[in-house]
């Protein structure tokens, strides 16, 4: 099989797909790309089915030789973008010709960029998934969970397209803003008092360091949680809120179950913006419907053809 | 029992506050059904002690479709005979060499092989599965057994420790960090990705462990 060399792998680079459903009874992480907008961007451009393979690459730092004629796109982080050496557009379709060099420099906004080719990296999945959970051991090009390395070959076939596609200018997003994530209420939040979920909408949060793709931790004037005894599923979204009084977002590698108290759920949309947050980036909270969430939901998925 | 929309894309189903022995087995019972009954509606379903998180297709339902939907099938589950299956049980051998098995007997003011017998001497229940993959909740532990979490969870448990906090007891499928104290070893491997099924057990079953000593364990030692 041919595909694109890995010359370097960059701090953190993940085959992903849309995420290995169907296992949470097992206790097995849905994983997928962390920023479903940009991911589903990429695959679009070139004309690739919702949750083709593609790579998620944190920070950026990545170079990619090219045994094959085909075509990329890449959306998510800004990040310089260069063929052989010569500036390619972000949010962008272009082709890449055999032993040509793709080298993708350090993200200036923006924490994740998406990389798909033509008709998507053939990997084999582990649980109906390629997605990489390193956590787990699961997927990934080996199967077993682990990152891009060098010397790894991305399996691909040739292809060839018509034409260059960008993303329309609206739909990028500017990952420099602070971002003001919508929050369905709901969980144990009637079990905060009023002061305190007044409180969680009205201070600006700061993203910690520690945060990865399991959860973002934020850090803030802390919240009187309430307990709570018994574990149960939790989705991708969840706000939780430990003992500490620090909220918890729950990721696309988290666990399928949680037993801290539970405020409320991020629009799935506006996790992508979380993903894309620099460690100490603050960030701030409002109230959405859970029937806006979905009308919006049901319009993204059906764009992107899920 | 109430149902609560979890998210834009999930619906939550709690049957009671508290835990009990049977709950699990119906809840195992229930989400079995749903899955044959309604299908490609759902993605995922997600039992807990008391509940069912059941991950539904936006593009297909939504949680006010999905909940009348679940009335009559709910109703149905509810009125019926406390299943009529004990659930499978499952034998598991325990090399009882723990790092933490002479640190419990202290905290419980009993001797080691008092632990051993009282952990071996109990029929377990599968209450859920979560926190990593295959990892089985089971319940309930001998009170005279029941500690609280180390005050520092370990950074590295090895695959196949079998370990106890509360009430519960249960094996580490993967090396992972970890809080609970642990008692022995699981020669087993309970969780295979490439195994069908990838995890012997499921929510709702039975479990016995009985001891065996390091050659035993030497001999069927699957786990790396």
């Amino acid at each position: 099989m041919t595909g694109l060399a890995v010359i370097r792998p960059g701090p953190l680079s993940l085959l992903q797909d849309a995420g290995r459903a169907r296992w949470q009874h097992l206790g097995v992480s849905p994983g997928g790309p962390l920023d479903i907008h940009a991911a589903a961007w990429a695959n679009h451009l070139l004309g690739n089915p919702w949750g083709t393979p593609l790579v998620e690459i944190a920070l950026g730092g990545v170079e990619l030789e090219s045994r094959l004629d085909t075509w990329v796109a890449l959306c998510g982080a800004e990040l310089p973008i260069a063929v052989d050496g010569e500036s390619r557009p972000n949010w962008s379709s272009f082709p890449l010709r055999v032993g040509q060099r793709l080298t993708l420099g350090f993200a200036r906004s923006g924490q994740r960029a998406y990389l798909a080719v033509a008709g998507g990296f053939r990997v084999g999945a582990v649980l109906g998934s390629v997605a990489t959970q390193t956590r787990e051991g699961l997927g990934g090009l080996h199967g077993d969970g682990q990152p891009l390395r060098a010397g790894d070959l991305l399996p691909c076939a040739p292809a060839s397209l018509p034409g260059m596609a960008s993303v329309p200018w609206r739909f990028v997003p500017d990952y420099r803003a602070e971002p003001g994530l919508r929050v369905i209420l709901g969980g144990d939040a009637g079990d905060f008092s009023v002061a305190e979920r007044r409180r969680f909408f009205a201070q600006a949060w700061t993203l910690s360091p520690q945060s990865d793709r399991m959860g973002m931790r934020l850090l803030g004037e802390p919240l009187r949680a309430p307990t709570r005894q018994w574990s149960l599923g939790v989705t991708t979204g969840t706000i939780q809120v430990p003992p500490d009084g620090q909220p918890i977002v729950l990721m696309a590698d988290r666990q399928t179950m949680g037993g801290y108290p539970v405020l409320g759920w991020v629009h799935p949309l506006d996790l992508g913006l979380l993903a894309q947050c620099p460690a100490h980036r603050t960030l701030r909270f409002e109230r959405v419907e859970v029937e806006a969430v979905q009308g919006e939901m049901r319009e993204f998925y059906r764009f992107f053809g899920r | 029992m109430r149902l609560e929309p979890v998210g834009a894309e999930a619906l939550l189903l709690v049957f009671a506050e508290q835990p009990d022995a049977g709950l699990p087995l119906r809840i195992a019972a229930l989400a079995e059904r749903l899955r044959r009954e309604l299908g490609p509606l759902l993605v995922d379903l997600v039992p807990g002690w008391t509940t069912l998180l059941l991950h539904y297709d936006l593009l297909r339902t939504d949680h006010r479709q999905l909940a009348r939907r679940l009335l009559p099938l709910l109703e149905d589950w509810y009125a019926g005979p406390p299943s009529s299956s004990a659930g499978r049980l499952h034998e598991i051998p325990i090399w009882y060499a723990g790092e933490d098995l002479a640190e419990v007997a202290r905290a419980c003011a009993l001797s080691e092989a008092e632990v051993i017998a009282l952990h071996s001497g109990t029929e377990y229940r599968v209450g859920a599965i979560g926190f990593a993959p295959g990892f089985a909740y089971l319940g309930e532990l001998d009170a005279r057994l029941a500690l609280p979490r180390r005050a520092s969870p370990r950074t590295r448990v090895p695959a196949g420790s079998l370990a106890i906090a509360e009430r519960q007891t249960a094996i580490y499928p993967q090396a992972s960090p970890g809080g609970w104290h642990l008692l022995g070893c699981c020669p087993r491997r309970l969780f295979d990705a490439r195994a069908e099924p990838p995890c012997p057990l499921a929510v709702g079953d039975r479990v016995r462990f009985f001891a065996i000593d390091e050659t035993a364990f030497r001999a069927e030692g699957s786990v790396p």
